[in-house]
């Protein structure tokens, strides 16, 4: 018997949406393995990193925290990926709309009234957005690979972000640490309560509003046909010029607004590490959502999960909380792989063995 | 020992795919020696049985029988080792590499490029395949490229050579070249297994022809004694419907003009326009016959707008300039375009015909799009009434493109344009690979289009086709266009000599003059 990948006529409604459900089976099977190899009680290990996380108010509140800035990197991403635009620096952009929006409050740390708020707000989308600009001009101007270009930026903007807060932002009354003045008042987002802050509702909207123009929009439309086949795009009349620079602002920006609105509320000012990767994080969530905005924002919940299951991990398990990552790159592999069933069906087939005749 | 009677026998083959029955047994008998025409319309299921023949597919049930003996052959590479050779009719050819490079690729043994480019010119210069084994393969033309599959073929000593539908990319000329080579090794005992559409050059060439419909053999015949409407109506299995043309109104006034039209290269491989001139009146058909590449491609972007013009009266639609503003802007006012590659450039391949309709539908017809959302329901009305007008079959409601044969989306992308009924309508390729009874559909459309006062050009590669169409035919070569000619003074003998480029230097001087 031999195992054959059979092209469908018409993609498999059935595994578009499954296709996630069985990547995730199958990373919990794997992640059971890697718990059995370290002596641990799989199913233990599984019951600490996915559920327990779930059976508390505090660690489902952080659960939502964590996923804020993953969903709304993730769904601007999801429409990039759909466009065939490969914007992989979303963490750079997150960096710098959290640099740009934080220009207010560090130069005018006694301005308190809600003005501030929405300053820093808009401020942080467009630096995020100029930032994500830059690979998008390189792209069309000289053709180069966004994917190298927006990676590469990445450090720079975590470079900038370090001298800054080391240099000329320094709190000077922060006893050398290299953090800017911590924020305060109205330069922090209003929070629900708990620790859950405006921006969770932020995501919900991104979502809902790229959830719309996907399906209803002509400019979704435009998105879909670009990523699918780029010629017929062109006889269609759309550019793809305008397209990765429209892809570009838009990732950029809501990886600038996740940005500044990590920085006014979790974190409450510059430091040198902002974000433990959400920006590379985000890719993941926006494929297992398949690059579905409403799809991302229940992927965004997962990675989050990831996250806290790591470590919770670490806390009663006693494992390096590395592990997150390890589940969160099984994960992404399973996915693409499951991703196959979309486009082909396994079949088994008897070997054939061959049968010659000399003439 | 006996020879035996046949070389191959397909015998009662069966291949299921999911729930099609492609082939439905099948019986194919070649005989040493002959060239056995297979003919079918398009997904009547002959790439399929000759798939299984060569080993890339293998049947669900049914015998193969090569001289005599039942095989069963696994995968192409045992099939070359048989002897069964096949020229495909899209090649594989490494553009950046030699003729002789591109051959000792497909070459068991040793790689010895010297002892290679020898037998290639020895093989080549025997059987009238002239060929240059160190010439680069994207400096020759598809006739040359065509050669050098069949040189690879050769060398491996075939006794059966398999040829897809080889004459759809040539110039009559290379075509008539390419019989004498198929009948001189016909002759040496070498069989031929030929498949095409064009009946009259299947007639010409073939001593014995299997027709397939639906998966089934419909009928065994010499093509010699069957005249190609009989052989038309085996396939299609129903009279071909002849298109009928009014007479051109005399009076129709110019609606599409290019003057001085020229566009730059993209790219080593494309072709540069060069002062293209072309005036189409409302009422006809103007067909622009030429080889492939000669830069149909370019002259279809240049039209359509999709590489708008350095001058904007270079193009004009009903006497307004609209050279240098995009595809967007001109169907807006009027036109429509069909290109060549129905996949992926007239179509999205993963999207269902409905949101099909949009691609090109989205702006000249505001309703589909008011302020920027989409009316899908609107599309869908679209997508039907196209599907119903020009008979596009398919197995479900709104499948997506893909899933569709090539003939019935070519229906599909025809209708689609024709449905606005657009004052201009531009035509890459209208029935490649078409089946034979929706090419008489699309061409009928195409004439009573043009009656009907619009202006209708047709881009083709298919003399009988032209010749079926066209008011007036005019011939590309090398990005030049030759002056309109009425049609009932072309022959296929003076088209051949302006695909050679006869108009070119005539062309250049004129522009030079003016």
């Amino acid at each position: 018997m031999q195992l054959v990948l059979e092209k469908r006529s018409d993609r498999s409604k059935f595994f578009a949406i499954a296709s996630p459900f069985l990547a995730l089976l199958l990373t919990l099977i794997a992640g059971g393995l890697i718990f059995a190899a370290r002596g641990i009680n799989p199913l233990e290990g599984l019951y600490v990193y996915f559920v327990e996380p779930l059976t508390q108010v505090w660690s489902v509140e952080q659960l939502i925290v964590k996923a804020t800035p993953l969903v709304l990197i993730g769904v601007g991403l999801a429409v990039c990926y759909m466009a065939n635009v490969w914007n992989i620096g979303a963490e750079g952009q997150l960096t710098m709309g959290a640099i740009v929006g934080s220009i207010a409050p560090v130069m005018f740390p006694a301005w308190q009234d809600p003005s501030i708020l929405v300053v820093m707000l808009i401020m942080g989308f467009v630096g995020g957005a100029l930032y994500g600009a830059i690979p998008a001009l390189l792209k069309t101007r000289f053709n180069a690979n966004e994917i190298l270009t927006s990676l590469m930026l990445v450090y720079v903007a975590g470079l900038f972000l370090d001298w800054l807060v080391r240099g000329p932002w320094r709190d000077p009354k922060g006893f050398n640490f290299p953090v800017t003045t911590t924020f305060e008042g109205w330069q922090l987002l209003p929070t629900f309560g708990g620790t859950i802050h405006l921006g969770a509702l932020f995501a919900l909207l991104a979502c809902a509003a790229l959830a719309f123009l996907m399906a209803k929009t002509l400019k979704g439309f435009e998105i879909k046909v670009t990523g699918n086949a780029p010629r017929a795009g062109r006889f269609a009349g759309f550019s793809r010029e305008k397209m990765v620079m429209f892809c570009f602002l838009l990732s950029g920006g809501l990886a600038g607004l996740a940005g500044i609105s990590e920085v006014a509320s979790v974190v409450t000012k510059l430091q040198p590490q902002i974000s433990p990767g959400y920006g590379f994080a985000a890719i993941i969530v926006a494929f297992l959502g398949r690059l579905n905005p409403i799809g991302v924002l229940f992927a965004g919940l997962l990675l989050a999960l990831s996250y806290i299951g790591g470590e919770a991990a670490q806390v009663t398990l006693g494992i390096s909380d590395k592990i997150a990552k390890v589940f969160q790159g099984i994960l992404l592999f399973f996915i693409l792989a499951c991703d196959t069933l979309i486009l082909y069906r396994i079949k088994f087939e008897p070997t054939i063995k061959p049968v010659l005749v000399k003439g | 020992m006996k020879a035996p009677e046949y070389l191959l026998e397909a015998i009662d083959i069966v291949k299921v795919f999911g729930t099609l029955r492609a082939n439905d047994g099948v019986t194919l008998r070649v005989a040493p020696g002959e060239i056995h025409a297979f003919l079918g319309e398009n997904g009547a299921g002959k790439s399929t049985l000759v798939k299984m023949i060569y080993g890339s597919l293998h049947p669900t049930s049914g015998t193969i029988k090569w001289m005599g003996k039942e095989v069963v052959i696994p995968n192409p590479n045992a099939a070359r080792k048989l002897g069964i050779g096949m020229v495909f009719q899209h090649f594989s050819l490494f553009e950046a590499l030699s003729v002789a490079e591109n051959i000792s690729l497909a070459m068991p043994g040793k790689f010895d490029l010297a002892a290679l480019s020898k037998k290639v010119a020895q093989v080549s210069k025997e059987y009238g395949l002239p060929l240059n084994p160190s010439a680069t393969v994207a400096d020759l033309s598809v006739g040359e490229r065509q050669r050098i599959e069949i040189v690879r073929c050769l060398l491996q000593e075939p006794k059966l050579l398999i040829l897809d539908e080889p004459t759809a990319v040539l110039t009559p000329q290379e075509a008539d070249q390419l019989f004498v080579t198929l009948k001189r090794l016909a002759s040496e005992g070498c069989s031929v297994l030929y498949i095409s559409h064009r009946l009259e050059e299947v007639k010409r060439l073939c001593h014995s022809a299997t027709i397939l419909r639906h998966g089934k053999v419909v009928a065994s015949c010499d093509p010699a004694k069957e005249t190609a409407a009989s052989l038309a109506k085996l396939m299609v299995g129903g009279d071909v419907h002849t298109v009928r043309a009014a007479k051109v109104p005399k009076d129709g006034v110019v609606r599409f003009s290019l003057k001085d039209a020229s566009l730059e290269a993209e790219g080593p491989f494309s072709v540069e326009l060069k002062n293209i001139n072309l005036d189409v009146r409302g009422g006809e058909v103007i067909a622009i016959a030429g080889v492939a590449g000669n830069g149909q491609s370019e002259l279809f972007d240049a039209i359509s707008g999709e590489r708008p013009l350095p001058r904007g009266d270079a193009v004009s639609i009903d006497g307004a300039s609209c050279g240098a503003i995009g595809v967007i802007a001109r169907r807006r006012m009027g036109a429509a375009f069909v290109p060549e590659e129905r996949l992926g450039h007239g179509a999205v391949p993963a999207f269902a015909l409905s949101e099909n309709v949009v691609l090109t539908r989205h702006s000249d017809d505001d309703s589909l799009a008011v302020k920027g959302l989409l009316d899908r329901g609107k599309a869908s009305a679209i997508a039907e009434r196209v599907i119903k007008t020009y008979d596009v079959r398919k197995g479900k409601p709104d499948p997506e493109a893909r899933s569709l044969s090539g003939g019935n989306l070519q229906k599909f992308v025809v209708g689609r344009e024709l449905d606005r009924n657009p004052k201009v309508l531009v035509v890459n390729q209208p029935t490649w690979g078409v089946d034979a009874g929706a090419a008489a559909t699309i061409r009928q459309a195409l004439i009573d289009l043009a009656r009907s006062g619009s202006a209708v050009v047709v881009i083709s590669q298919d003399l009988d086709e032209i010749f079926e169409l066209a008011d007036r035919i005019a011939v590309i070569s090398r990005g030049q266009l030759s002056e309109a000619h009425p049609a009932h003074e072309m022959t296929a003998e003076k088209i051949g000599l302006l695909m050679a480029g006869a108009h070119e230097k005539l062309e250049a001087s004129h522009a030079a003059r003016s």
